[in-house]
């Protein structure tokens, strides 16, 4: 693998989870559960396509095939798609959501955090535009898993349920393979176990506040470094993927 | 607006567009608490560049003139001109004053 294949796979892995999220915030457009919660999640998918389509163009022009943003994100398979297993889980209620937008708005703030001194000059600025606003959907979703952690016995229960459902999801966040091996030595990309530990710090402090108990590790799913997903992504897929697809020449 | 519908109470929103300028109400929201107060404020009313501070007030906490007030508040100062500096000559050359 040369270093340029491997930046193609390392932008498309930062490029596709924000794009899978930033689609599973927008399936939240118009039927959140107040007005504000709906602005505020379809505001937060926004920023993510951004995101998405910065690291997604860079993954184009270092592939050097003419393979454009739209290329990528509306004509590729599942198999072909390097977001992370956790972006693409179903939004399920409100808690499901705000559980899974807080364990990855801590990885990616972490993430981001340090990827802002890459050695790659896009990746840097890109890391460095998106930390302010993935601090936003951190806040905002941790401030909401307190809430309903420590809020009704319902809310709290409901959202221990989310956490436990959610956890087995985790260990992908910090899987890496030759991928990580190569850009790490050339100080591109940033090695996830330095990341780990601070992730679980903002996440127990979290769960702490919201009187949420961290589950145990058990069994946990990886395989999104190789493209091997859920039934999930395909549904997603199908439905974001519809209109290009059904009318290929469609400007909008 | 009902204060005491399902979605929380209410809360009034003021923005600051410049450093130095007063904040100007701009509309509100409904927020469980204080900080989802600010954090809603922020999402509903800065996302194109309309400021750099938020206020939120509960709407409870804002004390309100009625219309029945107006005769006794208001109209005291309708035939009162000299109150306001109209008729003054204005120094040649000065634009702001």
């Amino acid at each position: 693998m040369t270093k340029n294949e491997a930046l193609v796979k390392y932008c498309l892995r930062l490029g596709d989870s924000s794009l899978i999220l930033g689609q599973r915030m927008a399936e939240w457009c118009s039927n959140g559960p107040v007005l504000e919660e709906d602005i505020a999640m379809s505001n937060i998918g926004l920023d993510l396509f951004g995101q998405s389509r910065t690291m997604l163009t860079y993954a184009g022009e270092i592939e050097g095939k003419d393979r454009t943003e739209n290329d990528f994100a509306f004509k590729r398979l599942e198999r072909e798609f390097f977001n992370n297993l956790m972006s693409e889980r179903p939004n399920g209620h409100f808690g499901d959501t705000v559980v899974r937008n807080l364990f990855l708005s801590a990885h990616t703030y972490h993430l981001y955090k340090k990827l802002s001194s890459s050695s790659d000059n896009t990746i840097a600025a890109f890391a460095a535009k998106s930390l302010k606003e993935v601090t936003y959907h951190l806040r905002h979703s941790a401030e909401w898993v307190v809430r309903l952690g420590d809020g009704t016995k319902e809310s709290h229960s409901k959202t221990q349920q989310s956490v436990n459902d959610l956890w087995e999801y985790t260990a992908d966040l910090f899987a890496m393979n030759e991928v990580d091996e190569l850009l790490i030595k050339e100080n591109i990309a940033i090695d996830l176990n330095e990341i780990k530990p601070l992730w679980d710090n903002t996440i127990n402090e979290v769960l702490e506040r919201a009187t949420l108990t961290r589950p145990e590790d058990s069994f946990m799913q990886k395989g999104s470094l190789n493209g091997m997903h859920s039934e999930a992504l395909g549904h997603l897929l199908t439905e974001m993927q519809f209109l290009p697809r059904a009318y290929p020449d469609a400007k909008w | 607006m009902s204060n005491t519908d399902s979605q929380g109470p209410i809360w009034e929103v003021f923005i600051q567009s410049k450093p130095g300028l007063a904040h100007k109400h701009v509309g509100n929201l409904h927020a469980a608490d204080k900080e989802m107060a600010l954090q809603n404020a922020r999402d509903l009313y800065t996302r194109r560049q309309e400021g750099t501070c938020i206020w939120v007030v509960p709407f409870e906490a804002i004390v309100s003139s009625t219309p029945e007030d107006d005769e006794a508040f208001f109209e005291p100062s309708n035939d009162k001109a000299y109150r306001t500096p109209i008729h003054y000559v204005m120094p040649e050359g000065a634009k702001h004053i």
